[in-house]
């Protein structure tokens, strides 16, 4: 029965060109607009750490004083201070836990054909890597011992290796860095975390750091820090930070495996803030936030207000496609009555018209989801040469192709439900009448 | 002619109006939004700077191999700034030229503030621009109280210290946020993060903008200070000023003459948002390329939105001259006028599409308020639901006009026909 109706539905469609082109464009366009909006949405609300997102969490504490304290309103500082950094590093309460924070450092190659230049860094501790499963294309991470001894170390990412060494193993190479000499233990294979979440003041979506370096080791060289500094009360400025002003520059992650750890580590939070209080430290009553890497990225709004404004328009397009597909529909199949009241008196059920009127609706919306997705990838194409921060990520994965269809045939299907309903309601009789 | 037989007419084909009025509707309330945010968007990207922007360049230059934390490497890099600006003040293309930190509208923004004590909480916001007795002529700024740096107040940073100058140049929207009573020039103020030493404002400047485009709010978009120091870094920043007409020259000479004065440097090539010679166009053209997407594609959408609902239009109501050939037929065989026939049709479709527009206003408004709480937009005007209902009216009678053409062309013989 499927082939007839398949048959009689191309021959309908076949029948009247324009309206059939019509409608398939209009329900085409809407796909394309909203697949290409949507998989903007899904690339960029993604979670950087498959897999590991739901045991890595953000602490934060509130170091502060009390002016502009508004008790149950105030959220605690966004960063950590190098005082706090520490103490919670040596604490250890958690699984894993790494402090870090961004920088720039001047590169010096060896190779005289390149000229010395400027690199973003990440000044860090051991536990970065196996807490955000960082692969590693040569060697391996600097060790904990590696931090308390201010080894010269470095690791460096595959770009960077290429860049310098040509792709080649260069673990055990020397490499100098702002003036000083460090020795490659580790090149990083495939790892573009997007969002960035471990510091989104850096920049939220893009290529991550060249350079890793021992946190203790980049503040002996004097490695320049680069992100954002928050000092309150009498906080000093200037480029690097000092370590006892109250400044907080730091970001400090954790990784506790249960819930039931990270409530622990919460309370523990909460402890070291009463304590440092006792110390005269903190001034504020405890206001601590232990986020993971999903509400962290929430908190932070990492999808850009443009990207969700134009979705909903999106989706406003393509429910007036639809409506027009919807009457589009309705003048096509009310026009073919006489033909329709015919299959009836004839002694097709109203169930077997309404199958048929569907399986026509249906290719309409097939036609147009391939429409659609050829749209949506010339419209990813045209955000992919946006000059926003994400615009390189924005590709058609397999699920989003899926759902294009999906989409696209369901809308159709949808489209076609009223019309097909109405058109089933014909009196044969008066059909068969005129004409 | 009475609208009564319209009515009763539409009333035999619900679905259809319906499904049109809700279509005239849905564009209505989208292509109203996406108006109102092109309008916007126009409106940001036209703001003056406050800076001459032509023939203004903006050069970044870095040398990866010297230090400011030693009193050798400040002076060696004293010097080095001290030889790129007369080499640059001495070119022929160039009519003025200083170092700084950042520029209006660069994407690069160094905040900071001022407060009235140094104990004060609070202050004002403020980005600040490292600048000498050049910039207000380089840049082309308009005092409109006090007067400009002397050489003699220039001094030097290396960006370890606190920065406590002891005379700064602001803009009067800063000035004004400072002193509400707009008597600033001459006070003192201290910077946020630890200055106790005064600084005493001794010009203010009508307008110069942040480096930052994108700010929703007006003090991180007017409130800039100059700070008359030269910044002792050896990633650093260039304005230059070239001479009327010769900005192209000027765009391979200032690099040249910088290279030529240390040719271990990096200008980094390219056209970029990171390329080391820009010229101020292209910075504006950079800062705002974002928005002028968004418009384009606003507009985009809006007219895409509009050719759809035509053409809805024009379907159903083909169908609808073709379902009445008979009516038409009798209708004119009874005595009515071609005239009468596209009067009707017409008629009808300004009442489908008038349901639609009221309709449509009813969604615009809940779309905005909508908007305002979620994306913190600005509420609709009323010009832009007026131009886009009117719009919508012409759209529609335009659609229809067509098949209501060939309606009046129905003959009346056809009320012969069959039945």
């Amino acid at each position: 029965m499927f082939g007839y109706y398949l048959e009689l539905a191309l021959r309908s469609l076949r029948r009247n060109k324009v309206l059939t082109a019509l409608m398939v464009l209009a329900i085409a366009l809407g796909i394309g607009a909203s697949m290409t909006t949507l998989t903007v949405l899904h690339v960029l609300s993604g979670d950087p750490v498959p897999g590991r997102s739901s045991t890595l969490y953000y602490p934060q504490v509130d170091p502060r004083d009390m002016s502009g304290y508004l008790p149950g309103k105030s959220q605690p500082m966004y960063q950590m201070s190098w005082i706090d950094g520490m103490n919670l590093l040596r604490a250890k309460r958690a699984d894993r836990q790494a402090l870090m924070t961004g920088g720039l450092v001047a590169v010096q190659p060896h190779n005289t054909m390149l000229d010395p230049f400027y690199e973003a860094a990440r000044f860090t501790t051991a536990g970065f890597f196996p807490m955000f499963g960082v692969p590693f294309e040569y060697g391996h991470a600097w060790s904990a011992a590696d931090d308390e001894a201010h080894a010269r170390v470095v690791v460096i990412s595959a770009a960077l290796n290429d860049k310098l060494f040509g792709g080649k193993d260069s673990t055990g190479k020397t490499l100098r860095l702002s003036g000083a000499s460090f020795r490659v233990v580790g090149v990083l294979g495939d790892w573009h975390p997007n969002p960035q979440f471990y510091d989104l003041l850096r920049k939220s979506f893009g290529e991550n750091e060249g350079v890793y370096v021992p946190l203790s080791t980049s503040q002996d060289v004097g490695m320049n820090h680069d992100g954002s500094t928050d000092c309150w009360g009498n906080g000093g400025s200037g480029k690097n930070p000092s370590h006892t002003a109250p400044c907080a520059w730091l970001q400090f992650w954790v990784q506790l495996d249960t819930p039931s750890r990270a409530a622990a580590y919460k309370t523990f939070l909460v402890h070291y803030s009463e304590q440092q209080k006792a110390l005269g430290r903190f001034q504020r009553p405890p206001n601590v936030r232990l986020r993971d890497v999903m509400q962290w990225l929430d908190y932070n709004r990492v999808v850009p207000d443009n990207v969700r404004l134009q979705t909903w328009l999106a989706l406003g397009f393509l429910l007036v496609c639809l409506v027009n597909t919807v009457g589009l529909m309705l003048a096509k199949f009310m026009r073919r009555a006489p033909e329709l009241g015919v299959r009836r008196a004839l002694g097709a059920s109203k169930r077997a018209l309404f199958a048929q009127l569907l399986v026509e609706s249906g290719l309409v919306g097939l036609a147009g989801g391939t429409g659609g997705l050829l749209l949506a990838l010339l419209g990813l194409w045209l955000v992919r040469r946006q000059p926003a921060e994400y615009a390189s990520l924005a590709h058609l994965d397999p699920a989003m192709l899926l759902v294009t269809f999906l989409l696209a045939l369901g809308a159709s299907l949808l489209a076609g439900l009223l019309p097909a309903w109405r058109a089933c309601q014909i009196a044969p009789a008066l059909q068969l009448k005129s004409n | 002619m009475g609208i009564r037989p319209i009515l009763s007419a539409l009333r035999r084909h619900k679905a259809g109006t319906l499904l049109i009025a809700l279509q005239i509707g849905l564009t209505l309330a989208i292509v109203c939004n996406a108006l109102f945010i092109i309008g916007g968007r126009i409106a940001k990207i036209e703001r003056p700077s406050g800076l001459d922007e032509r023939d203004l360049l903006f050069v970044s230059t870095s040398h990866a191999g010297l230090k400011a934390d030693t009193p050798a490497g400040r002076a060696a890099l004293a010097a080095g700034i001290q030889g790129d600006l007369t080499a640059l003040r001495h070119l022929p293309d160039v009519q003025d030229a200083y170092e700084t930190n950042a520029l209006s509208l660069s994407n690069i923004n160094w905040t900071l503030g001022l407060k009235l004590s140094p104990d004060a909480r609070g202050g004002a916001p403020g980005a600040f621009f490292f600048a000498d007795d050049h910039t207000l002529a380089t840049l082309g700024l308009k005092l409109v109280a006090g007067r400009d740096f002397k050489a003699s107040e220039i001094g030097r940073h290396s960006l370890l210290g606190t920065l406590e100058p002891p005379v700064v140049i602001i803009t009067k929207h800063m000035a004004d946020s400072l002193f509400p009573k707009g008597d600033a020039l001459g006070k003192q103020v201290y910077f946020v993060g630890g200055a106790t030493k005064p600084s005493t404002i001794i010009g203010i400047v009508q307008r110069m903008q942040t480096g930052n485009s994108q700010s929703e709010r007006d003090s991180f978009t007017w409130n800039s200070i100059l700070i008359p120091m030269h910044m002792l870094e050896p990633a650093r920043y260039y304005v230059v000023r070239a001479k009327p007409g010769r900005l192209d020259a000027a765009l391979h000479s200032v690099p040249a003459a910088l290279y030529a004065q240390d040719p271990l440097r990096v200008i980094p090539d390219g056209t970029g948002a990171d390329a080391g010679v820009r010229s101020f166009a292209q910075i504006r053209a950079q800062a705002y390329r974002g928005d002028i997407a968004m418009a384009q594609l606003m507009g985009v959408i809006s007219v895409i939105l509009l050719a759809v609902t035509a053409a809805g239009i024009v379907g159903l109501s083909s169908f609808w001259v073709g379902q009445r050939r008979k009516q038409i037929g009798v209708r004119r065989a009874l005595g009515a006028t071609r005239g009468d026939i596209l009067s009707y049709f017409l008629t009808e479709n300004l009442l489908i599409s008038m349901g639609g527009v009221l309709l449509g206003v009813a969604l615009v408004i809940g779309l905005n308020l909508w908007m305002v709480t979620r994306f913190e937009m600005a509420h609709l005007p009323v010009p832009y639901v007026l131009v886009g209902a009117v719009v919508l009216l012409l759209l529609g009678q335009g659609a229809v006009l067509a098949p209501a053409l060939r309606a009046s062309r129905v003959p009346p013989v056809e009320a012969t026909r069959s039945v």
